[in-house]
């Protein structure tokens, strides 16, 4: 089934987020729909999927001009989206997912809806335990069950906005698989995305958006530098990897464990000099984060020792760590880094050490003035900081970084961010990184991980796997070893 | 033993409907903290309508509707005023509390009609069983069916499903295709219902007659039993009958530990609280993850959209 978009507009107040889009998908088309964050992308597609009222314009399906008034009348078109973050019911059993929201009479049959589940997770090589609540699943699985669902409904138009956003890379090949054998039964398949590579990947044509207008159709393949030059209207240079000598060690952790509830890592050694970067490669959940939190104070290390400098930081606590130069930026940027409600200067109060009493504002505005043009923040000293979008949010968070760090630990640095916005993250890193700064950062990004780091070291299962070198590995070594292969 | 179980359910009976019925306004996303305030209200509106029309049932009818209303307002004010529902609810508390006591001056302490005693031929006669469950009026049989009936709407209907879908995550019932602020008001106005019919079942049955602060605390209990019942309408029972049966022994040992009385009256709160702090923990919580079956008994998820409000667009 084949579906055409003419002249959509959607504004909300007066920002224009869509300004006259034309777009045109045949059925069993794997279409890719390209553009930076804050390009319209997703507007579009929640018009097309029935979550926005669009202001004006008009949606073909088949040829027939159809008016959507909400997700049930998409559906009812055969018009299904996942989102980016799977809009399923966390609590709730896999099951009752999958039926909530399914025709059929008011008593419910979960034997049946158990047996269609499986037959369909069989056909793409998924499994499921229905009476698991859905919590349990990774996001790759609850986008599986969210395809499923769909699928069941009777979607023919599939629409997947950032779908490899969090999930591993095993399970991005196995969605990727998923798609193209959908395609071939004749579903047409958006992919929205920002990452160029998994747009080149999986599809054949693709439509670039900028600033809420197309600005380009392409059949792929198609060189990624004219893509790149459509998305960003110039070309963006991706700096090379500079030379830094490495100084004494900065950060040396011996024996450490830490155990959370459902894992522990054991015995971790580590050292890292001056301006070294060291990535850490994994699966979610393999004890990175866990590792992070005990290297930035943020949960206390049931053994071993932690030293910056030569000074013992195992037992000081988490301010202590602070006073110490160690600093940790979270993946969840909005919440475990920022404050949602807050303004950007407040933002600023918060993170300066001062121990005044009352709070210099005149002070606090000219330090946030500062440091929105000095890290080029989209916004004002009065923006409230769920307001930036994810780029402008990590931005930020570097922005109230200390001056002078002994060691920065990060997670996912780019993760959500168009390339730009990346590279601009990383020129920030590695300027850091020339003052002596050491760097420890885990990343589900293998590129990003290959280009950035010195050293790799892969966790599994609460183990470090192995320790590469991140100038002669490759994307497809660190793939296997991820998934827990040791290749001789 | 036959006697004080059969006269634990009788009194525990309009708790009953207030925590079931509270328990479905809150998982469809709608806390309604005004239920001290209503439960008085609605046991005045319910005693004062018998007392004019000489009929139970227009008491019961009246309770319901004026409870209904309180609930629904809570409901409007967050979906189309913005409000939030906790300061609506505390001030509708006031307010309706206020009024139990001014519109029903004229009702204190006077005789006015009652639910009747209705045992249930047949059944009555099971030794044990018969006189605990089948010696009572129909306001005690409804209750027990409603619980019941909650559980099973809930659970194993799709229309169950979906409340629980709208109170859980609205911005994913309302990609499924759900009227999701229509069935908040659609289930605010039952849940209050519910509690009118409770509060009005005070008056005309488990504590007869009207007077100033009748019911005072029940709703506050009832508020806690819906937590303690983890949104779920046969633990929230379970609760409710707990409550009752600790209620009615402090009664019992007054007479014989004089100064233990204040203590046993407050009892439930500590075991309430002890409970939470269980089901909560990490332990238990994976405990549930893993077996389902466990979950009905131990499960403990707050619908994650309770008090918010959702636009569309």
């Amino acid at each position: 089934m084949g579906f055409e978009l003419r002249e959509i507009h959607k504004h909300f107040g007066s920002v224009r987020a869509n300004n006259g889009v034309n777009l045109s998908v045949a059925s069993g088309e794997l279409h890719g729909l390209l553009g930076e964050n804050g390009a319209g992308k997703s507007t579009l597609m929640k018009v097309l999927s029935g979550f926005h009222q669009k202001t004006s314009g008009e949606i073909l399906v088949d040829g027939e001009s159809i008016d959507l008034r909400s997700p049930a009348d998409a559906i009812e078109h055969g018009i299904g989206m996942l989102h980016q973050d799977p809009l399923v019911f966390l609590p709730f059993t896999v099951l009752d997912n999958f039926l909530i929201g399914s025709p059929g009479p008011e008593r419910l049959n979960r034997r049946a809806a158990a047996r269609e589940l499986a037959t369909l997770a069989d056909r793409f090589g998924f499994s499921f335990d229905p009476d698991t609540p859905t919590r349990r699943l990774t996001v790759g699985e609850r986008q599986q069950l969210e395809i499923l669902r769909l699928l069941w409904l009777g979607a023919r138009v599939l629409i997947l906005d950032e779908p490899t956003t969090g999930i591993s890379a095993p399970q991005r090949l196995k969605l990727f698989a998923t798609l193209k054998e959908l395609a071939a039964e004749g579903m047409s398949v958006v992919f929205v995305s920002h990452k160029l590579e998994e747009v080149e990947e999986i599809c054949e044509r693709v439509t670039i958006i900028r600033a809420g207008t197309v600005v380009g159709e392409r059949d792929l393949p198609c060189p990624a530098a004219e893509l790149v030059e459509l998305m960003f209207g110039g070309e963006v240079e991706i700096g090379e990897r500079p030379v830094v000598g490495l100084g004494p060690p900065r950060l040396t952790v011996s024996d450490l464990t830490v155990r959370d509830r459902m894992l522990s890592v054991e015995g971790f050694n580590l050292e890292v000099a001056e301006g070294e970067v060291i990535g850490f490669a994994g699966l979610e959940g393999s004890g990175q984060r866990i590792v992070l939190d005990a290297l930035s104070g943020l949960r206390s290390a049931n053994g071993g020792t932690i030293t910056v400098n030569g000074r013992d930081l195992t037992k000081v606590g988490y301010r202590g760590y602070l006073d110490g130069g160690v600093q940790f930026l979270p993946a969840g940027r909005l919440e475990e880094g920022l404050v949602a409600g807050l303004t950007l200067t407040e933002h600023f109060v918060l993170s300066s050490r001062s121990g005044a009493f009352l709070i210099d504002w005149e002070g606090a505005l000219a330090e946030t003035v500062e440091g929105i043009a000095e890290y080029s923040v989209k916004g004002t000293p009065d923006s409230t900081a769920e307001s930036l979008s994810g780029g402008n949010q990590q931005r930020l968070l570097l922005a109230m970084l200390q001056d002078n760090l002994e060691v920065l630990l990060m997670e996912h640095p780019t993760r959500g961010l168009d390339i730009e916005s990346a590279a601009w993250v990383w020129e920030q890193l590695l300027r850091r990184r020339e003052d002596g700064t050491a760097i420890v950062f885990a990343s589900a990004d293998l590129d990003e991980l290959l280009e950035y780091s010195d050293r790799i070291l892969v966790f599994f299962a609460g183990g470090v796997l192995a320790e590469v070198d991140a100038r002669t590995s490759s994307v497809d070594e660190l793939g296997h070893l991820i998934g827990g292969k040791v290749t001789s | 033993m036959d006697v004080t179980l059969a006269s634990i359910l009788a009194a525990s009976t309009p708790l009953i409907f207030v925590v079931i019925g509270e328990t479905i306004t809150e998982k469809a996303g709608v806390i309604n903290l005004s239920l001290d305030g209503t439960v008085l209200l609605s046991a005045m509106v319910g005693f004062a309508g018998a007392y004019e029309s000489g009929s139970v049932i227009v008491g019961f009818a009246a309770a319901a509707l004026v409870s209904a209303l309180a609930a629904l307002l809570v409901a409007y004010s967050s979906i189309a005023l913005r409000l939030n529902q906790v300061a609506v609810g505390f001030v509708l508390f006031q307010l309706t509390g206020e009024l139990s006591a001014f519109l029903g001056d004229p009702y204190v302490r006077i005789p006015g009609p009652t639910v009747t005693y209705r045992p249930i031929p047949l059944l009555e006669d099971i030794p044990f069983i018969g006189k605990i469950f089948f010696q009572h009026d129909l306001i005690v049989y409804g209750s027990i069916v409603l619980i019941f009936l909650t559980y099973w709407f809930m659970f194993r209907t799709r229309r169950g499903l979906k409340l629980q879908a709208i109170g859980e995550r609205p911005e994913a019932a309302h990609s499924r295709g759900m009227p999701v602020n229509r069935l908040r008001y659609l289930y605010a106005a039952v849940g209050g219902g519910l509690v009118g019919i409770g509060g009005a079942a005070y008056s005309l049955g488990a504590k007869i007659g009207w007077s100033e602060g009748h019911t005072t605390g029940l709703g506050w209990i009832a508020l806690a039993i819906v937590i303690f019942g983890g949104w779920h309408p046969y633990r929230a029972a379970f609760g409710v009958y707990l409550f009752g049966a600790l209620q009615f022994s402090a009664i019992k040992l007054q007479d014989v530990f004089p100064d233990l009385t204040q203590v046993l009256g407050t009892l439930p709160f500590p075991i309430m609280i002890f409970t939470l702090v269980l089901v909560y923990s990490d332990r238990v919580r994976s405990l549930t993850d893993r077996y389902p079956a466990l979950r009905g008994i131990l499960g403990s998820d707050p619908p994650s959209a309770i008090g918010t409000r959702f636009d569309v667009d």
